[in-house]
C-alpha cells in the first residue's frame, strides 16, 4: 500500500539532510510502528508523506496503491487515502468543527466521484462516531480545536479520521500529552478502525501506546534511517533498554 | 482667523458648487454649519486625520464619474421583513418605499420636520455634529449638515415590530448625494436600523443618533458593490444612562469609503460597539476613523474592525478612545486587524488611548498578518482544496467583527455576501 523508497529529504531552506534515504513498506491490514529517538527524522517523514512546505525530496520516491505521492497536494494525497493525525492539531478560531469536517469529507467525496452528504446523513454520521469518542455536540460545536484540551484534540484527530475513512493513516506521536485513560480512549478509536483495507503507520516515542493499539511490524528510525526492524517484541526491547544499545548495535 | 490659501479656494469651489437650501426650521442650523465648514475649511492631503486617505475627490466641486453596477446577487436584507426607505441617488423615493408608519415609531422625511410636530428633530438636527466637531475637526459633516438635501427624521418611542431600512439606490454615473439623518430613540424603546446600497457616484452621509436612558439602537449597514463610488459616512451618536448602541458595517469594494463613528457616553453604564469587515481588491481604500469619549463611569465600548485586502488594496484604521476625568470603570476595547492577501496589500492603523482616569481598563491591538500557514495545511491535508481553505480562514479571520451582529438573520446575510465576494475572486 505505502511505499517509500530510498527517501531523502532536506529542509528547504537550510542545507540540512533530515532523512538519508528511508525504505519502508506498509501493507494493507497492518499497524507499523515506529520508534525513535528526538529528532531521528520521524514527524518530518509524516510531513513529507502528508504534503507540507519547508522540505525538499532529493532522492527516492513514496507511492500509495503506485500512486506517486510527492507530485501531489497535500488535498489530493487526502483524497486519495492518505491521512496524518497530527502531533500538535492545529487551533483555526473562527472555523465550526463541523463546517470543517463537513466540507472536507464533502470535498474528498467529490474528488472520488461521490455524492456529497447532505447535511442530516452528515449530522447522523458525526454524531454516532462522536459517541463512541466521547466527544460531546459542544465540542463538534466549538470552532476547530479551540480551547481543546490535549485530550480532547487527539480525540477530534481521530474523529477526522473516522469520518475520512483514509486507507492509510499516519499517527504522529498521538500519544504525546495523553494521560493513561485518554490514551485507552483514542487507542480504541484506531483499534475500531482496523481492517484488511487499512494500513497504520503509528509514530510514538513510547512502548505504552503499542501496549494499546499492537503493531505487527516495528521500525527503529535513528539519525534519518530506518536502522532495525522486528516485531512487537522490538518496542519492549526499547522500553527497557532506550535506545542506546540498538544504536549501538547497528553501528 | 483666516484659513490659508492651500485650504481656502479649495473650500470655496467646493461652496459654490452648492446652494444652501432656503426654506424651513433647519435654516439656522445649516447657516451656523456653513459657518463651521468656511472656519474649519474641508480637508486637505496635509491634515493630520486625512494622513492616509487623500480627500481630493471627496471635496472637489463635481462628483467624479462612477458606473452604475447592475448586482447579480439578490438585494441586500431582502429576505428581512423590514420597513423600505428609499433614496435614488440621494433623493426619497416615495414610489419605491414602504408606507412609513409603524407601531413604536414616527418618520418623517426631513424637510417635512418643520411643518410637524418634530420639535425634537429640530433640536437636535446638527447638534451632535458640532459637539463632534471638538477635538478633532470633521468638516464634511458641517459641509453635509449645511446642505444635505434630503434625510429622514426617526422618532423612536416603543420598540418596532421589524427593522427600518435605509436602502440607497445609485442610478446616475454623475450623481452627488447629501443625506442627514437624525434619530432619537426613547428611554426604553428599541430599534434595529438597516442601511444598505452604493447611494451615488459620490455620497456623503451624516446621521446624528440620540439614544435616551435604557434606550437601544442597533445598526447593520452593508455598503455596495459599485466599484468606482465614493463615499463619506458620519455617524455622530450620543448615549444616555444604560444605553445601548450597536454599529456594524460591511464593505464590498468602493474605490474610496471613509466611515467615521463619533461616539459619546455621557451616561453611566452605556454600551457602545462599533464594528466593521471589510473586503477590498485593487484601487480600493477603506478607511475606518473612530473617536469613542467615555465621560460617566462604568460604560463599555468595543470597536472591532477586520479588513481583507488583496492586489494592492488599503485599509485604513483611525480609532481612538478618549476617557475623560471622573470616567471611572471604564471598560474599553479596541481591534483593529487586517489580512493581506498578497504583498501589495498595505494596511495603515494608528490606535489611540487618551486616559484621564485611574480606574479603567482599556486595551487595543492592531495587527497585518497573511493567512496562516500552518491552518492551511491542517485544512489542505484533510482533503480541503487550497482556494477553499483559504476561503473558509478568510471567513474566520472576519468572524470575530461579524459576530457583533446580534440578529442570526442579518448575520446570515452578511456572510453570503462575504462568501460571494470571495467565491467571485477564486
Amino acid at each position: 500500500m505505502l511505499e517509500i523508497k530510498n527517501l531523502h529529504v532536506k529542509l528547504e531552506e537550510e542545507d540540512k539532510q533530515i532523512l538519508k534515504g528511508v525504505d519502508l513498506t506498509v501493507e494493507a491490514g497492518k499497524v507499523h510502528a515506529i520508534m525513535g529517538p528526538n529528532g531521528s527524522g520521524k514527524s518530518t517523514l509524516s510531513y513529507v508523506l502528508s504534503g507540507r512546505d519547508g522540505y525538499e525530496v532529493t532522492e527516492g520516491s513514496a507511492t500509495l496503491d503506485g500512486e506517486d505521492l510527492l507530485e501531489l497536494e497535500p488535498e489530493e494525497r487526502a483524497a486519495l487515502g492518505l491521512f496524518l493525525a497530527f502531533q500538535y492539531p492545529v487551533e483555526i478560531p473562527g472555523v465550526g468543527n463541523m463546517t470543517f469536517l463537513r466540507t472536507a469529507v464533502n470535498a474528498q467525496r467529490k474528488v472520488r466521484g461521490e455524492e456529497e452528504l447532505s447535511a442530516a446523513d452528515f449530522l447522523k454520521l458525526v454524531r454516532a462516531k462522536a459517541k463512541t469518542l466521547k466527544i460531546d455536540a459542544d465540542m463538534l460545536k466549538r470552532p476547530v480545536n479551540v480551547g481543546f484540551s490535549g485530550g480532547e484534540k487527539k480525540r477530534n484527530e481521530i474523529l477526522q479520521m473516522a469520518m475520512l475513512e483514509p486507507k492509510m493513516c499516519i499517527l504522529d506521536e498521538t500519544d504525546s500529552g495523553l494521560d493513561v485513560d485518554a490514551m485507552k480512549l483514542v487507542a480504541d478509536g484506531v483499534n475500531a478502525l482496523r481492517d484488511e483495507g487499512r494500513g497504520f503507520l503509528v509514530i510514538t516515542h513510547y512502548q505504552r501506546l503499542l501496549d494499546h493499539i499492537k503493531p505487527d511490524v516495528v521500525h527503529i528510525m535513528a539519525n534519518g534511517r530506518i536502522v532495525k526492524t522486528g516485531g512487537p517484541e522490538l518496542a519492549l526491547e526499547v522500553e527497557h533498554n532506550g535506545y542506546a544499545d540498538i544504536l549501538a548495535e547497528v553501528n | 482667523m483666516a484659513l490659508p490659501e492651500a485650504k481656502q479656494s479649495p473650500t470655496e469651489a467646493r461652496l459654490a458648487s452648492l446652494s444652501l437650501p432656503t426654506a424651513g426650521c433647519t435654516r439656522d442650523a445649516r447657516e451656523a454649519a456653513l459657518a463651521r465648514v468656511r472656519e474649519m475649511g474641508l480637508p486637505g492631503r496635509r491634515d493630520e486625520y486625512w494622513k492616509y486617505t487623500r480627500p481630493d475627490t471627496l471635496i472637489q466641486p463635481e462628483a467624479p464619474k462612477a458606473a452604475v453596477f447592475t448586482a447579480d446577487e439578490p438585494l441586500m436584507f431582502d429576505q428581512i421583513d423590514r420597513l423600505k426607505i428609499v433614496f435614488v441617488d440621494g433623493v426619497f423615493s416615495p414610489e419605491a418605499s414602504d408606507d412609513l408608519s409603524l407601531e413604536g415609531v414616527q418618520i418623517e422625511r426631513l424637510e417635512d420636520i418643520c411643518c410637524k410636530d418634530f420639535h425634537w428633530a429640530k433640536e437636535l438636527y446638527g447638534v451632535l455634529e458640532a459637539r463632534g466637531q471638538n477635538p478633532v475637526p470633521r468638516p464634511l459633516a458641517a459641509l453635509n449638515t449645511a446642505f444635505a438635501a434630503d434625510g429622514v427624521a426617526i422618532h423612536v418611542t416603543g420598540k418596532p415590530s421589524k427593522p427600518i431600512c435605509l436602502i440607497y439606490k445609485h442610478e446616475s454615473e454623475t450623481s452627488d448625494a447629501i443625506l442627514h439623518h437624525v434619530i432619537r430613540v426613547e428611554s426604553g424603546a428599541e430599534v434595529t436600523i438597516l442601511e444598505n446600497g452604493p447611494a451615488a457616484s459620490r455620497f456623503n452621509k451624516c446621521m446624528e443618533i440620540d439614544v435616551a436612558d435604557g434606550g437601544t439602537l442597533h445598526h447593520v449597514r452593508a455598503q455596495g458593490r459599485d466599484h468606482e463610488r465614493r463615499a463619506a459616512t458620519h455617524m455622530f451618536t450620543r448615549l444616555g444612562e444604560k444605553s445601548v448602541y450597536k454599529s456594524f458595517t460591511l464593505t464590498v469594494n468602493g474605490v474610496l469609503t471613509r466611515n467615521e463613528q463619533v461616539v459619546e457616553l455621557t451616561g453611566d453604564e452605556g454600551v457602545a460597539h462599533v464594528s466593521g469587515a471589510c473586503v477590498g481588491d485593487g484601487d480600493f481604500l477603506h478607511d475606518d476613523t473612530v473617536f469613542i469619549t467615555h465621560d460617566a463611569v462604568n460604560c463599555e465600548s468595543r470597536q472591532v474592525f477586520k479588513k481583507v485586502l488583496r492586489n494592492g488594496a488599503t485599509g485604513v484604521f483611525q480609532g481612538k478612545i478618549l476617557v475623560k476625568e471622573g470616567a471611572q470603570k471604564t471598560d474599553g476595547y479596541q481591534i483593529s486587524q487586517s489580512l493581506l492577501l498578497d504583498d501589495d496589500s498595505q494596511f495603515l492603523a494608528k490606535p489611540e488611548l487618551e486616559i484621564y482616569a485611574d480606574d479603567v481598563a482599556c486595551s487595543h491591538g492592531s495587527t497585518s498578518g497573511a493567512i496562516d500557514e500552518t491552518a492551511l495545511f491542517y485544512l489542505r491535508s484533510r482533503g480541503v482544496p487550497e482556494k477553499d481553505a483559504t476561503n473558509m480562514l478568510t471567513l474566520a479571520f472576519l468572524a470575530e467583527a461579524v459576530d457583533e451582529i446580534e440578529d442570526p438573520a442579518l448575520v446570515e446575510d452578511i456572510v453570503a455576501r462575504l462568501q460571494g465576494w470571495l467565491a467571485r475572486r477564486s
